[in-house]
């Protein structure tokens, strides 16, 4: 297993040039936009030298350049910076208010489009050239090209506006926050027992998580119905049958193997995943990283965009390390 | 099942037909096939590639899959008619009763499980018994096969070729059936692995099973077997004593495949045979090998033989009308 660490070690070097390319990108690609934060911030009523002096005071009167590496510098050191507008709180904290709520919600509609995507797409490959598997195929298209917003409105008007059975938007009933531990919500009020928080907050979590779980299932039932389909007609699977082995043994033991590429996806839908995530928080008022990063993009609070841009970097980065060596544990012939 | 006795049948495939039902047209892949193999009997299934060799093997144990079918007839497996049995009890005699092993051992074997559990699963599939004791038998089965009991812990892919087909004949004989299909066990494997896997199997007779040798190769079916069945084109056109069909093949294609088997000892000129298996969704009017016969006489297109008894061997050409 050495070979895994010294694997892990390398990938875990590959992060840094990632991060530094996206992060010069953001830089530089927010800089161009017009606008900065303090004529955001403060509107065009204030004249201009005093414009001028709070320029000066957030650096930004400073050569691009300069403000460009001290900013590297400042990253490397582990120092996010503090935000451009208003309180001027350091980004770390506000990432560490914003982000439990993304985590919730991804965990969520993660694991609801894995489900989704494993049942639509066994069903149809169990039952292929079915109507079932037909209809399953459509699903799988229809659900890869829904527009989030739109699904998700969809769902706010049957659900939430003519039925009243979830909540529209928001993370939970105001007032009813549990006690904070790791910021979510639902684990939260189940660590401190309180089972109020809890509904509340899974039934605002259901609309959120269902409308980008099921946009995200849709790649998920092609690619089990193609992988079952393929490992179903493997010299194994007829082995196993010539051996008398009952169906659901042998069904198991085909998912298991057409799970395998499943979870190389896993790890590339994820960085689809928060970007699904910031429509879906713009539709149902999430008060996640999605809202935080369009918000402050709005304002041109550099530091912001860029500290969670750099966050979720590194976010996608230790999943899909994690989703590499959940494979490498999984298919016996893959250790590095 | 180590008593050698005279000559009691243990299965007997009585008429049986298989087709493919394809949208170019119905593919007969095994068409009115009789035979019979004896308790402890060695018998080789002989033919070209396509000539409903396997399917016919496939077809004992009821693994034909759509678009095949079994459309026909009776495989009497120890006085049952097996094909009559619901799916289930069907189950319960594949691998029980019947042991298979197949032509590339490199797929056969799950690449995700470990040997063991490949060999525990299906002994605890059958037999009552706890995952100790099942492991204990795993390993002394790759001890009877040739391999050491350590192999238990190990992945295929860390096997070669020959390895991993002991394992599968390990796995295919764990709960001691009577009978064991082995289609083409060697033709993924080197000619000195061949050879052992053919002593392997034929230890296995010795002990008093049953074989059914399917092969393309001739020269391996004649050292071994005891009777010897010619597949042609979906039927059988040749089934008797093995020394006898080859030292006097009566039809033309059993004579034409013993032609073509090259001899290293015997300075002999090899006579490849002409042509190719037909197309069995259209096959030839009359004969199916009459196209390649060099015997060949007028009835041949026109009607297709009857099956005769010659010399306590049956076969299926009009020469013997």
């Amino acid at each position: 297993m050495s070979s895994l660490k010294a694997y892990i070690i390398t990938r875990a070097l590959l992060v840094l040039p990632t991060v530094i390319i996206l992060l010069t990108l953001v830089f530089f690609i927010l800089r161009i936009l017009p606008g900065d934060p303090i004529a955001a911030m403060v509107g065009q009523k204030v004249p201009p030298e005093v414009l001028e002096k709070m320029r000066e005071e957030a650096g930004l009167n400073k050569p691009i350049l300069v403000q460009y590496i001290s900013y590297l510098y400042d990253i490397f050191r582990g120092d996010f910076g503090r935000s451009m507008i208003w309180g001027k709180r350091p980004v770390i904290n506000e990432i560490a208010d914003r982000f439990p709520a993304t985590l919730e919600l991804t965990i969520f509609a993660f694991t609801i489009s894995v489900l989704l995507g494993i049942l639509t797409g066994s069903i149809a490959a169990f039952r292929r050239g079915s109507k079932l598997d037909a209809s399953m195929r459509v699903y799988s298209i229809v659900a890869y090209t829904l527009f989030i917003p739109w699904f998700g409105m969809l769902l706010q008007m049957l659900f939430g506006v003519y039925m009243h059975i979830f909540p529209i938007g928001g993370r939970i009933a105001p007032g009813m926050e549990p006690e904070r531990i790791t910021g979510l919500y639902v684990l939260d009020s189940i660590l401190t027992f309180n089972g109020e928080a809890l509904s509340s907050a899974l039934l605002h979590l259901f609309l959120p998580s269902l409308t980008l779980g099921v946009v995200l299932s849709g790649a998920y039932t092609r690619i089990v119905r193609n992988n079952l389909i393929e490992v179903l007609h493997q010299d194994f699977i007829t082995a196993y049958r010539a051996r008398g082995i009952r169906r659901s043994r042998i069904a198991y033991h085909a998912m298991k193997n057409a799970f395998i590429p499943v979870i190389t996806l896993m790890g590339l839908q994820f960085a689809i995943l928060l970007a699904g995530a910031v429509l879906t928080e713009t539709t149902f008022s999430w008060p996640g990283m999605g809202t935080f990063l369009l918000e402050r993009i709005q304002y041109r609070d550099y530091t912001s965009v860029q500290g969670a841009i750099v966050f979720y970097a590194l976010f996608v980065a230790v999943i899909s390390l994690i989703v590499d060596i959940i494979y490498a544990l999984l298919d016996p012939r893959i250790r590095y | 099942m180590s008593k050698m006795k005279g000559a009691e049948v243990l299965l007997e495939v009585k008429n049986l037909k298989t087709y493919f039902f394809s949208r170019r047209g119905v593919l007969r892949a095994v068409d009115d096939v009789s035979m019979s193999i004896n308790r402890g009997e060695f018998i080789g299934v002989v033919g070209e590639s396509g000539c409903g060799k396997s399917t016919l093997a496939f077809s004992i144990i009821r693994l034909i899959l759509p678009p095949g079918k079994i459309v026909n007839g009776q495989v009497i497996f120890n006085g049952r008619d097996i094909l009559k049995l619901p799916e289930e009890e069907m189950r319960k005699i594949r691998g029980k009763d019947v042991g298979m092993i197949f032509q590339d051992p490199m797929t056969s074997l799950d690449p995700l499980e470990k040997i063991g559990d490949q060999i525990v699963e299906t002994i605890m599939e059958h037999e009552k018994m706890d995952k100790k004791e099942a492991w204990e038998k795993a390993a002394k089965l790759l001890e009877s096969v040739g391999l050491t009991g350590d192999r238990v812990n190990y992945y295929p892919h860390q096997l070669s070729g020959g390895q991993r087909q002991r394992i599968m004949i390990a796995m295919a004989i764990s709960l001691n059936p009577q009978l064991l299909i082995a289609d083409e066990p060697t033709t993924a494997l080197d000619v000195v692995v061949q050879e052992k896997i053919m002593d392997l199997l034929d230890d296995l007779r010795k002990e008093g099973r049953a074989i059914m040798l399917i092969t393309h190769d001739f020269s391996l079916a004649v050292d071994r077997a005891d009777r010897i069945a010619v597949m042609y084109a979906g039927w059988l056109v040749e089934f008797g004593n093995a020394e006898k069909l080859v030292e006097e093949p009566l039809h033309p294609y059993s004579d034409g495949l013993i032609q073509s088997v090259p001899d290293i000892w015997i300075d002999r000129e090899i006579k490849p045979m002409p042509g190719f298996p037909p197309d069995l969704t259209n096959p030839p009017s009359g004969c199916r090998f009459q196209p390649r016969c060099p015997k060949a006489m007028g009835i041949c297109k026109e009607k297709e033989p009857p099956t005769l008894e010659v010399d306590g061997r049956t076969v299926k050409c009009w020469l013997y009308k």
